[in-house]
């Protein structure tokens, strides 16, 4: 439930038992966050330089790193070509990197197991950092002209941002199991 | 915190199948995306029938987003107006004095064009626009620099056509879908504009750098007379771009041209109107390449 609980511990308990979360919810929340975040790029602002952080991405590696093996090793291949339809980059380099990205979460996690908030940070900090720079060398390759300081900006930002980007996956993270399905 | 109890399969050779099965795909989902990058780099329309698909999907988003960018620039603005409203009055009472002396002799001057012009016989081309149309997306978050308009080929929108707002240049369409098309706006890099100084003629052109200013570089080279506040308009050579459309205005010059900033920022304008090719070579000629079917015409400039 969000919030603190209200009611007397009767009703709460009365609440709460015979339920559980709604499967919809539960599994396709995570999913369908992420691909709304790639459709940012749809929202109000129209940008004539890359100063928004890559939101979807950031979203991906919130979820992954709250929920391990909620999120199925192969997810970056869908959720990486939805990004693609919508991200401006050269078609692919969502499907490769996503995907990279996941096997990458998965040798983090078999490295270094027991982490807190700041090595989730940094090893966040740091995908995020290789993100940007892979995805702005591919888009040079794609026009053949060098973009070397323009994600400088949107570097800083997003690795500032990534802690309020995983309060909101906590946020959504108890919607998802709000217990609405009656057994 | 702990390893997640589905990485521990133990003696289920189920679960065990379940997660070698996840790894081949995930390994198999960067081959496949290394396949279709390259698809991509070499052919950048390949794939445009999906992008353009998808954005017709986020449309009617991207429209509503767009009409809460305009109230909500609307709303700070008039609060910003409350401020300064005695300062702002009195100069836009003397500015319209100015304006309306300016407007006399600009009509005479009209006046007098349009009597020299039927003197000689020369015949204005008409223009009209092809579409009145909203920016309803953009690329924020990447480094190609693209907007999402709301029309497409429904409304005679094709790959090619130049797309300006009332103050500048926007940019050109590269892709087009039934209700939607993408523009390349001009400060993305591949997007090259023949332009010359508004004052004299200078012949230049314009490159976007991808970080919202763009590179105004010299044909002849040598001493650099660009100086700042030089404002750049369309030459018209190419045959694309109709001439004498704002696109720059040059801040810091150094020694090959100028760094500018955009006469039009596609931030301020809701509406931007897409325009026939100047041209009717360079019109015929994108229908040749359209009739041809195989690539847009990304690489004219």
């Amino acid at each position: 439930m969000l919030g603190p609980l209200r009611g007397t511990p009767e009703e709460i308990a009365r609440k709460r038992i015979n339920r559980e979360p709604w499967p919809v919810l539960a599994i396709g929340l995570p999913w369908a966050t992420i691909m709304l975040a790639s459709m940012a790029s749809f929202s109000p602002v129209i940008a004539s330089a890359p100063v928004m952080p890559p939101f979807a991405y950031m979203m991906l590696l919130a979820w992954r790193m709250m929920r391990p093996g909620m999120l199925p090793l192969w997810a970056g291949l869908p959720l990486g070509l939805f990004d693609d339809l919508y991200s401006g980059m050269p078609f692919g380099s969502g499907i490769v990197l996503w995907s990279a990205t996941m096997l990458v979460m998965e040798l983090i996690d078999e490295k270094f197991l027991w982490r807190g908030f700041v090595q989730d940070w940094l090893a966040a900090s740091t995908l995020i950092a290789a993100y940007l720079v892979l995805t702005s060398t591919l888009a040079g390759l794609a026009v053949a002209y060098p973009l070397p300081t323009v994600i400088v900006p949107q570097l800083l930002i997003s690795v500032v941002l990534y802690p309020v980007i995983t309060r909101l996956v906590a946020l959504l993270d108890r919607i998802r199991l709000l217990p609405l399905k009656r057994i | 915190m702990a390893r997640s109890q589905d990485r521990r399969p133990g003696y289920s050779r189920r679960a065990q199948y379940g997660i070698f099965t996840g790894y081949v795909v995930a390994i198999l989902g960067v081959v496949a995306g290394v396949a279709v990058l390259i698809t991509s780099l070499v052919n950048p329309d390949a794939f445009s029938f999906a992008r353009s698909a998808a954005a017709e999907v986020a449309r009617p988003v991207g429209r509503a987003g767009a009409t809460g960018r305009t109230t909500g620039q609307g709303v700070f603005a008039a609060i910003g107006a409350y401020f300064n409203a005695g300062r702002q009055n009195a100069e836009l009472r003397r500015e319209v004095e100015e304006a309306r002396a300016n407007a006399v002799s600009m009509q005479s001057l009209q006046n007098e064009n349009r009597r020299l012009k039927a003197l000689l016989g020369i015949v204005d081309p008409q223009r009209k626009p092809i579409a009145t149309v909203r920016l309803i997306g953009s690329t924020a978050a990447s480094t190609r620099r693209y907007a999402i308009i709301d029309a497409g080929t429904s409304s005679g929108v094709r790959p090619g056509l130049p797309v300006r707002a009332a103050s500048g240049l926007i940019g050109r369409v590269v892709e087009a879908g039934p209700g939607t098309a993408r523009v390349l706006l001009v400060t993305d890099p591949e997007n090259v504009v023949p332009v010359k100084r508004a004052r004299d003629g200078l012949t230049a052109f314009v490159q976007g750098a991808s970080n919202g200013r763009i590179d105004i570089r010299l044909i002849n080279q040598g001493i650099n007379p660009v100086k700042a506040g030089d404002i750049f308009v369309t030459s018209g050579s190419g045959g694309l771009y109709p001439p004498g459309i704002p696109v720059a205005v040059a801040t810091e010059p150094h020694r090959d041209g100028a760094i500018g900033h955009l006469a039009a920022d596609p931030a301020d304008n809701e509406f931007v109107i897409v325009e026939p090719a100047y041209s009717a070579a360079a019109r015929a000629e994108m229908e040749a390449i359209e009739e041809r079917g195989a690539k847009s015409a990304a690489g004219e400039p």
